[in-house]
């Protein structure tokens, strides 16, 4: 009962009068009441005070149209002023946002989402399933330049049910599809008169208006008081800005020019530790680095091969070396161990030159000869990454020649059309996913043209299965085959480091997809 | 009409054929470069159909050369277009940047010309002696660190070891005109002991130069003392090399600072272009290459008249 109390008291459902009263009742004394005050208020979210954060990008390109968001500043941006309808908590599952529940028909073809009742827009009008339609619509459609069009592919019908229900009608049943819209593209806006939103609108539902907006410089927000979300936005003024030297950022916090900034430069995040106001904070995450081999070229067509060079790379020198510890190996599948459905049985892959050696004998071969195709934007230190890669696969008689392509056009040139390259996922929310997006048979962004059968058959399978415990099974095999017969290696999962002064405090458990708390930080942190 | 006149006109004339011939560079190397807006814009998340979608939204499916007949018709009828990337005016989006890359340079170069000058002159002054020395050695100590690596160690002295100014340069509309001073005085400062060894010894080998000629030889033995020696009879004929290499390090301030904006995140013109050129935002990176050019050609223009004004025989053949 006095749990339940203090929590009410910290998330503010109830005032320290009421607590006080409900303590007393229950027993304990007054000074022991006023105790339980203090406690609750340690862990407890403050309101108030200002959040200045510097941020390695954001671009002078930049617009609130939602179908163009591609950069952390936005991200953060988005999600302080829209709500989506879908939030991800931090255990991995979703949470229901502006939509107040949703449920799936039988074979999780038709899901009905039910709009809150209390969300409102920042100009006072009441959220519909009108504002839904038109927020989900700007990104579906033949015009439609949206970077999310492909998450939302299985979409065959959107209607609306009265003003409080939206229902959509997919090709496909898709157990996790509410998941989809904590995407930070899905933020709804209000619709205009003809259906559609105007792109570059700032009016949101989220917790925090904009001020002033300076494209690739800074943004203010200010706390909206009338915002329905209980315990959340607790903050009253952010400002955000553009800090793209890591040096100038790391100056900045200890200046005292900002509160909490991202990516600290590695090789000398350790400085920043010697300050006694600053904190560091890691986040085990999503984002995993990849080396895609086209699956269909020769030689990577051939299992035995893809094996040889998965037994050839050093896994731990990739994260003592690349990553400077902060990451963890991976298992060449892309799952992350904090997400639902992480196949925990599988054997590490380790640095074995042997091995790749009597994979290389099975393929019928002596040497093997092949060209990685990198360059400096691929990920940070990708460049490195393969040169070392190189040095550790001579031990097993492999020859990569590391071709450093321009950064200039990398993802449009070099990724998706070389047959072996380097790249990076910062991750997706749930397995199905992550592995629709980038490994199911005719997938766009399908990097290593993987094509298993028994995998894209088990993929449609555990996407419409409502039991969790047979879905458990079918993502648990899935991984299996990915990580043993997949034509992607995948060397190590990153962790995210930011850097922040003491002021700022977070909930004990934060969403691991992404950085900063799923980018959801500035609705869900605090300073004092 | 004079001579003088008559030269500024042609001078102005070819400047601009130059400001025409540098927009088609411009658009050439823009075109040369791999992949456009839409695919920068959208990067790893880009499909072949949005790529198409967004495309066809810019105009970008249009021939490149409609796409710049188009754009330099605008510019004849004074519109500059607006910026692919956010719609917005470019005009409109350059004004502030212009407008704080102006502020810093005119600030470092309010400082700069009279410190270098006055160097200059007094180490001409006082050749060979330990001043002298003292004033080179340190000028071209300065020129010869990185300017990057003279704003970190500026940094370094006085953000973070003595928090005397702050190390982000960060000024809008609103920073009152003494406290934009405070904030950027950093930047200036670097920018200040960037330039400042050119001028200083420019001044300084014009002035000696002068000082061979015979006449310098008769003030001298007809009783004029030093000083004056220097300041009426050296320093108008040592005029023209210092007000051309004056000209060259205003136009470096103004075009050549993006390091320095980058280190102290100050919102000008050359981060402007940096982002644009980075997202192939074509009628950006026009405007503000444009912008440049014409800065280089005016401040010579100007640089080359003030020389001939300064210089009685040049003025009257003019």
């Amino acid at each position: 009962m006095i749990e339940k109390l203090k929590q009410d008291l910290a998330t503010g459902t109830i005032s320290r009068r009421t607590f006080m009263a409900g303590a007393l009742a229950m027993g304990a004394t007054v000074s022991s009441a006023s105790l339980l005050v203090g406690e609750a208020h340690a862990i407890a979210p403050q309101k108030g005070g200002t959040l200045r954060i510097g941020f390695t990008q954001g671009s002078t390109s930049d617009t609130f149209d939602p179908a163009t968001f591609n950069n952390d500043f936005m991200l953060a941006t988005g999600y302080a002023v829209f709500n989506t309808l879908v939030e991800l908590a931090p255990d991995g599952s979703g949470q229901p946002d502006l939509a107040e529940s949703y449920e799936a028909s039988a074979d999780a073809k038709t899901w009905t989402f039910r709009l809150r009742d209390e969300a409102t827009f920042s100009d006072g009008k009441k959220v519909t399933a009108a504002d839904v339609i038109a927020s989900i619509r700007h990104h579906l459609g033949e015009n439609s330049k949206s970077a999310a069009k492909p998450l939302l592919k299985s979409i065959e019908d959107i209607k609306a049910d009265g003003d409080n229900t939206v229902v959509f009608t997919l090709t496909e049943g898709n157990a996790d599809f509410p998941l989809i819209f904590n995407d930070y593209h899905l933020g709804i806006r209000p619709a205009q008169a003809d259906g559609t939103i105007d792109p570059d609108t700032m009016i949101g539902t989220g917790g925090y208006v904009v001020e002033s907006f300076e494209a690739g410089v800074r943004a203010v927000l200010k706390r909206r008081d009338d915002y329905w979300k209980k315990g959340r936005a607790h903050i009253d003024r952010v400002e955000i800005l553009t800090i793209a030297d890591p040096a100038a950022r790391m100056n900045a916090l200890l200046t005292g020019e900002v509160d909490l900034i991202d990516r600290p430069d590695l090789k000398t995040v350790h400085m920043l530790k010697r300050n006694p106001n600053v904190k560091l904070h890691t986040q085990d995450g999503t984002l995993h680095y990849v080396m895609p081999m086209h699956s269909d070229t020769a030689p990577f067509d051939d299992n035995n091969v893809r094996l040889a060079l998965k037994n050839a790379i050093n896994r731990q020198e990739f994260v003592d070396k690349v990553l400077k510890g902060y990451g963890k190996v991976g298992n060449d599948q892309p799952i992350a161990s904090s997400m639902q459905f992480y196949n925990d049985q599988l054997a590490p892959r380790a640095f074995d030159p042997e091995k790749a050696k009597y994979h290389l004998k099975q393929a019928g071969l002596d040497t093997l000869n092949v060209k990685l195709h990198t360059a400096e934007n691929a990920f940070g230190g990708a460049v490195d990454a393969s040169l070392l890669f190189s040095e550790t696969a001579k031990a097993a008689g492999i020859n990569i020649e590391v071709v450093r392509e321009p950064a200039d056009g990398y993802w449009s040139n070099v990724w998706l059309k070389k047959p072996f390259c380097t790249s990076y996922w910062g991750g997706r929310p749930t397995a199905d996913l992550m592995f629709t997006t980038a490994y199911a048979a005719g997938a766009d962004w399908n990097e290593s043209r993987f094509n298993h059968e028994r995998f894209n058959e088990l993929l449609v399978k555990a996407r419409a299965e409502l039991d969790t415990e047979t879905r458990r099974n079918m993502y648990f095999e899935m991984q299996q085959i990915v990580s043993d017969e997949g034509s992607t290696i995948i060397p190590a999962f990153g962790q995210y480091v930011s850097a922040m002064t003491k002021r700022v405090h977070m909930p004990e458990k934060v969403t691991q997809l992404w950085d900063l708390d799923g980018m959801r930080f500035i609705e869900r942190w605090w300073v004092s | 009409m004079s001579g003088i006149q008559k030269l500024v006109l042609r001078r102005i004339g070819l400047g601009i054929v130059t400001l025409f011939i540098v927009s088609l560079l411009i658009f050439i190397g823009v075109e040369l470069l791999p992949s456009d807006l839409a695919q920068e814009i959208l990067g790893q998340a880009a499909t072949p159909e949005t790529v198409a979608a967004f495309r066809r939204e810019l105009g970008l499916d249009q021939p490149a050369v409609i796409r710049y007949l188009e754009w330099v018709a605008g510019v004849f009828q004074g519109d500059f277009g607006v910026s692919l990337a956010n719609r917005r005016d470019v005009a409109e989006l350059v004004a502030p940047r212009l407008k704080n890359t102006m502020f810093l340079a005119g600030y470092a170069a309010a400082i700069a010309v009279p410190v270098a000058v006055t160097l200059g002159i007094l180490a001409a002054l006082f050749r060979n002696s330990i001043f002298d020395r003292l004033a080179n050695v340190f000028a071209l100590s300065s020129i010869s660190l990185p300017e990057f690596f003279v704003a970190y160690v500026l940094i370094l002295l006085f953000a973070v070891n003595i928090p005397l100014f702050p190390s982000l340069a960060r000024i809008d509309d609103a920073t009152p005109f003494i406290e934009a001073l405070y904030r950027t005085f950093l930047p200036a400062l670097t920018l200040i002991l960037v330039v400042i060894a050119h001028m200083m010894r420019m001044t300084r080998a014009a002035i000696i130069n002068v000082l061979a000629e015979p006449y310098i030889e008769m003030a001298r033995l007809k009783g004029v003392p030093r000083y004056k020696v220097i300041l009426r009879h050296a320093l108008p004929n040592a005029l023209p090399p210092i007000i051309n290499v004056v000209a060259i390090n205003l136009a470096y301030l103004i075009v050549g600072v993006v390091v320095v904006e980058v280190v102290f995140v100050y919102p000008g013109l050359g981060q402007l272009l940096v982002d644009a050129v980075a997202k192939r935002d074509f009628p950006v990176v026009q405007a503000v290459g444009l912008f440049f050019a014409a800065t280089y050609i005016s401040l010579n223009i100007l640089a080359d008249v003030l020389s001939i004004l300064s210089n009685p025989r040049l003025r009257a053949k003019a």
